[in-house]
């Protein structure tokens, strides 16, 4: 027994370096892709290449015959199976069914319509090839306003109209608000259509274990749990005979957020070839047959007194859905009109929603899912508010803030701001440039000439999502810890990271909770065999939700093991200090390993207590978070070519307490590399008749090395009351915050030719002809 | 037709029969079980199949196994000599040049021939230098402290 007491140093916030990275830097981490079994096989799926066709006949005898062709699968064969799910749900909703394998007719480009299964992934390419489809080709319509016009195909031919739901929401007073205005301002505002681009595609393995009657799915997932049940679902398989294993991921942002056919699908080939198979996405496929984002044309009324007060905003959005409804597809747009306040604390709002069947592949979650479409509508009508009435737009958003002393403060779209001090990034970012100096600079600019812009965007977001009221299946997070019998500490958390980088945050809070080494911390996840159920890891709620329920285990355990301290130094009650149990009134203590080993071997036990040192938390956040922050940018336009130059980029960003600032700098990085493509280069461009023309890397323009400015990322600390580490979310902040910002400079840039809006993305050539044409 | 090459991979000596088709990537992965190379597009514009071919970084999508017969290959897992991280490894640890790490064995590669040619790059220049590897998680500024990092290292 040791006598020495050591304060350990706390891991709370500091720069430490990820658990995760030897595996990933050495080339040994397991991805989807690198899965090897025996008897593999390896499927590859025919896809439709029009956007809108009947299918008259497939014929599959040529590609059977191909060589290590095993098996050929179409709608016939898998009609007896459940849909794709979709898990939202809204009155009225108009949901078509998602068969895995396309029936009679497709509805996009990449719908899947056979499945050939090969010994080889050539073999299996070769004869796709060979699979004759006889379509029948139908108009299709890929714009949602035109699909809405008069006249226009029917995507699904029993729905003309191509509305799939209506839905309104309002509060306060809007009418009433839009009587009282001194000034309104009115703007279209499009959130185009981005193609998430996760560096790995998609991918699933099965195999199907007929001794056992289970399969056991790997899928690159954000969400191991929910696509166990729901793909036990389609199967109509028992839940518990169907295994999830999430491998290493290489990237999500929403569009592994998801249960796709290919899931299904793969199981079941599995089951009827009775062997492991394996799918990979190409990433002609990720374009056009996994999810996009965004898919917004959007209308805004903002109301305003001529001091700059802000009265009321109206909102008809109109949603581009695609063909389908994915996983979460309808809820999207409900979340921007949530959001659409801002951190503004104006109390009427009215917004209508039109969710719009189109002939493309369905949106759903995209890094910020339906909330940076929110801001940038929010931020740059400010904007134009501020240009209407000749004022700064720093000046009028710091007149409108909601107060520092108003919180838990009450939106008119029904959400509670748990807290906030909306001025303090966007002050500490203005000092960080020297604003003043800034516009005297531009004032300078203009009159030699130059376009300089100064753009402001002050944003909040919907965090750590959420109170399972609001989700469709649970929006709780779990975690087990168990100190094994040697004091080494494995964490099992219903979290699935995938980049973000937990296995190293949670390893933080366990050692210093525990006082126990960093090293001596396994955080495992994505098993549904080993981790008990769990939600997943999206909307900025891995360490917001799954740390908060991480913590209560910890509680739950201390009191154990304190227990067992107290009974082996016979104490009325220890204290646990580096890693040990100490009787704080003879200073002997007893290790971690040394409690550990008596739980365990349990020759005595205290009073009512179970032996072992394991203990799970599920737990209900009461309320979202809502982080927000300031992000700044300078600009400097050129005239000649419209070229853009971001000069500084400034972010502040306030995601409440930080456990680890190096991981959190990386988030924010990654998140604003997101917005500034949506700024700047992405579009997701379908031609009229639906064909993808964006279908590769070669032709969607990703952010670049070269092309990205330096970010300069600072926070303010705001702590959530919410749960117990004060963490608000920061995975979606820097995608949020970042697109405002930049058109706002870029417009500010432009103002004195007289532009006073322009759509994204920001390319070159659309400036150059605003240049050309002054007003936009 | 398949045909014989032998070539050597991280100093190991490798003889396989392949048909001419094979891409090099495809033959990394599925006949020698270095699965540290990723494919992210199969089009040579992502990099994360980038690899060491005669001492220069090249997209191993680009080109047909049989192309590397004969040739000398260092893929990621060929760094890492006894155990001990590269440089460039651990610099891409230490300033958290990585989050899903999907890019990043393309990546290390491609900042080892960028290193390679220009000793002490400038910011500017390791971001051309890098022009070539995409990655989605990063924005690419920690693998521009990595890489000065890594440099300064190797000049030091
Ligand atoms: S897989 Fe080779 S460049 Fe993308
Ligand atoms: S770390 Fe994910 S793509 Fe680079």
């Amino acid at each position: 027994m040791a006598t020495t007491i050591s304060k350990p140093e706390t891991l709370f916030g500091k720069r430490i370096r990820r658990q995760e990275d030897p595996r990933l830097i050495t080339g040994t981490a397991v991805y989807l892709d690198d899965i090897k079994m025996p008897g593999m096989h390896h499927a590859c799926i025919v896809r439709s290449p029009h956007a809108a066709a009947k299918i008259r006949a497939i014929d599959t005898a040529a590609a059977a015959g191909r060589p290590g062709v095993v098996a050929v699968f179409t709608a016939k064969d898998t009609g007896h199976l459940g849909a794709v799910p979709c898990a939202a749900s809204l009155p009225g909703l108009r949901v078509p069914r998602h068969d895995l394998l396309a029936r009679d007719r497709v509805y996009y480009v990449g719908h899947p319509v056979a499945v050939v299964v090969a010994t080889d992934r050539y073999l299996a390419r070769d004869a796709a090839e060979m699979v004759e489809v006889d379509y029948e080709p139908l108009p299709a319509v890929a714009d949602p306003e035109k699909a809405l016009a008069e006249g226009a195909p029917a995507v699904h031919p029993e729905w003309p109209g191509n509305v799939a739901f209506t839905f309104h929401q309002e509060g306060g007073n809007i009418e009433q608000a839009f009587s009282e205005a001194e000034v309104v301002v009115k703007q279209r505002i499009t959130s185009q259509r981005l193609i998430p681009t996760a560096l790995e595609t998609r991918g699933v393995v099965a195999d199907w274990r007929p001794g056992e009657n289970s399969v056991t799915l790997f899928s690159s997932t954000q969400i191991p749990h929910l696509m166990r049940t729901l793909v036990a679902g389609i199967l109509g398989m028992p839940e518990n005979r169907l295994r999830v294993v999430t491998p290493e991921v290489g990237g999500g942002f929403g569009s592994k957020l998801n249960v796709y056919a290919e899931e299904a699908l793969m199981a079941f080939i599995s089951m009827r070839i009775q062997k492991p198979v394996k799918w990979v996405e190409s990433r002609r496929e990720n374009f056009t047959c996994t999810i996009h984002g965004r898919g917004h044309v959007d209308y805004f009324e903002l109301a305003a007194r001529r001091d700059g007060v802000m009265l009321g905003l109206k909102l008809k959005l109109i949603q581009d859905l695609g063909a389908y409804h994915q996983l979460l597809t309808p809820a999207i747009p409900t979340l921007s009109v949530l959001m659409m306040p801002g951190l503004y604390k104006f109390q009427n709002v009215s917004a209508d929603i039109v969710g719009v069947f189109t002939n493309c592949v369905p949106t759903d979650a995209y890094r910020g899912a339906g909330r940076p479409e929110a801001t940038h509508g929010i931020e740059r009508m400010v904007d134009i508010l501020a240009a209407e009435l000749a004022m700064d737009p720093v000046e009028i958003r710091l007149k409108n803030f909601v107060g520092n002393d108003e919180f838990p403060y009450t939106t008119p779209t029904g959400l509670s701001y748990d807290s906030g001090n909306y001025a303090a990034p966007l002050r500490k970012a203005l000092e960080q440039v020297d604003y003043p100096a800034l516009r005297r600079e531009q004032a300078q600019a203009r009159e030699e000439g130059r376009l300089m812009g100064i753009g402001v965007s002050t944003y909040g977001e919907i965090c750590a999502i959420g109170p399972s009221p609001s989700m469709p299946a649970g929006g709780w997070e779990s975690a087990t810890v168990k100190i094994e019998p040697t004091g080494k500490v494995t964490v099992l958390t219903g979290a699935s990271p995938h980049g973000q980088g937990e296995e190293t945050t949670f390893a933080q809070v366990v050692a210093d909770e525990l006082g126990v080494p960093m090293d001596d911390v396994l955080v495992v996840h994505g098993d549904t065999s080993v981790v008990q159920y769990g939600i997943g890891t999206f909307g900025s709620r891995g360490t917001a939700v799954g740390g908060a329920a991480l913590f209560y285990a910890l509680q739950d355990l201390k009191a154990k093991v304190k227990k067992f301290g107290a009974m082996l130094l016979d104490a009325p009650a220890v204290i646990l200090s580096g890693g040990s149990c100490v009787d704080e009134r003879t200073g002997k203590s007893v290790s971690f390993a040394e409690v550990a080993a008596a739980a365990y071997h349990a020759k005595r036990l205290p009073p009512a207590t179970e032996p072992g040192l394991v203990s799970t938390h599920f737990w209900e956040p009461p309320n979202f978070t809502f982080p927000f922050g300031a992000h700044v940018v300078v600009s400097e336009v050129d005239r000649e070519t419209g070229d853009i130059r971001i000069r500084r980029y400034v972010a502040v960003d306030d995601c409440g307490k930080i456990i680890n600032p190096l991981l959190v700098d990386g988030q924010v990085h990654g998140g604003v590399a997101q917005g500034l493509g949506q700024a700047l280069w992405e579009q997701a461009v379908y031609d009229e008749n639906g064909q993808l023309i964006t279908g590769e890397l070669t032709d969607y323009a990703l952010p670049k090395a070269h092309l990205m400015p330096w970010i300069e990322s600072s926070h303010t600390e705001t702590p959530s009351p919410v749960n117990p580490l004060g963490v608000k979310g920061v995975g979606e902040a820097g995608t949020i915050g970042c697109s405002p910002a930049v058109v706002n400079s870029v417009v500010d840039a432009l103002s004195p030719l007289g532009v006073r809006h322009l759509d994204m993305p920001l390319t070159p050539e659309k400036i150059w002809k605003a240049i050309q044409g002054g007003q936009a | 037709m398949k045909r014989k090459i032998s070539l050597r991979i991280n100093g190991k000596p490798y003889t396989d029969e392949v048909e001419p088709r094979l891409l090099l990537i495809h033959y990394l992965r599925e006949v020698a079980g270095l699965t540290g190379p990723h494919i992210g597009c199969e089009t040579s514009i992502c990099g994360a199949c980038t690899v060491m071919l005669q001492g220069r970084a090249v997209k191993s999508c680009t080109m047909f196994a049989v192309q590397a017969d004969g040739r000398e290959i260092v893929t990621i897992e060929g760094l890492a000599a006894n155990g001990a991280l590269d440089p460039v490894q651990q610099a891409f640890w230490n300033e958290h040049g990585l989050q899903c790490g999907f890019c990043t064995p393309g990546m290390i590669m491609a900042t080892k021939q960028l290193l390679q040619d220009n000793p002490s790059p400038t910011d500017l220049e390791i971001r051309h230098g890098l022009e070539g590897n995409l990655c989605r998680c990063t924005g690419y500024q920690h693998i521009v402290n990595a890489v000065k990092a890594a440099a300064g290292k190797a000049g030091a």
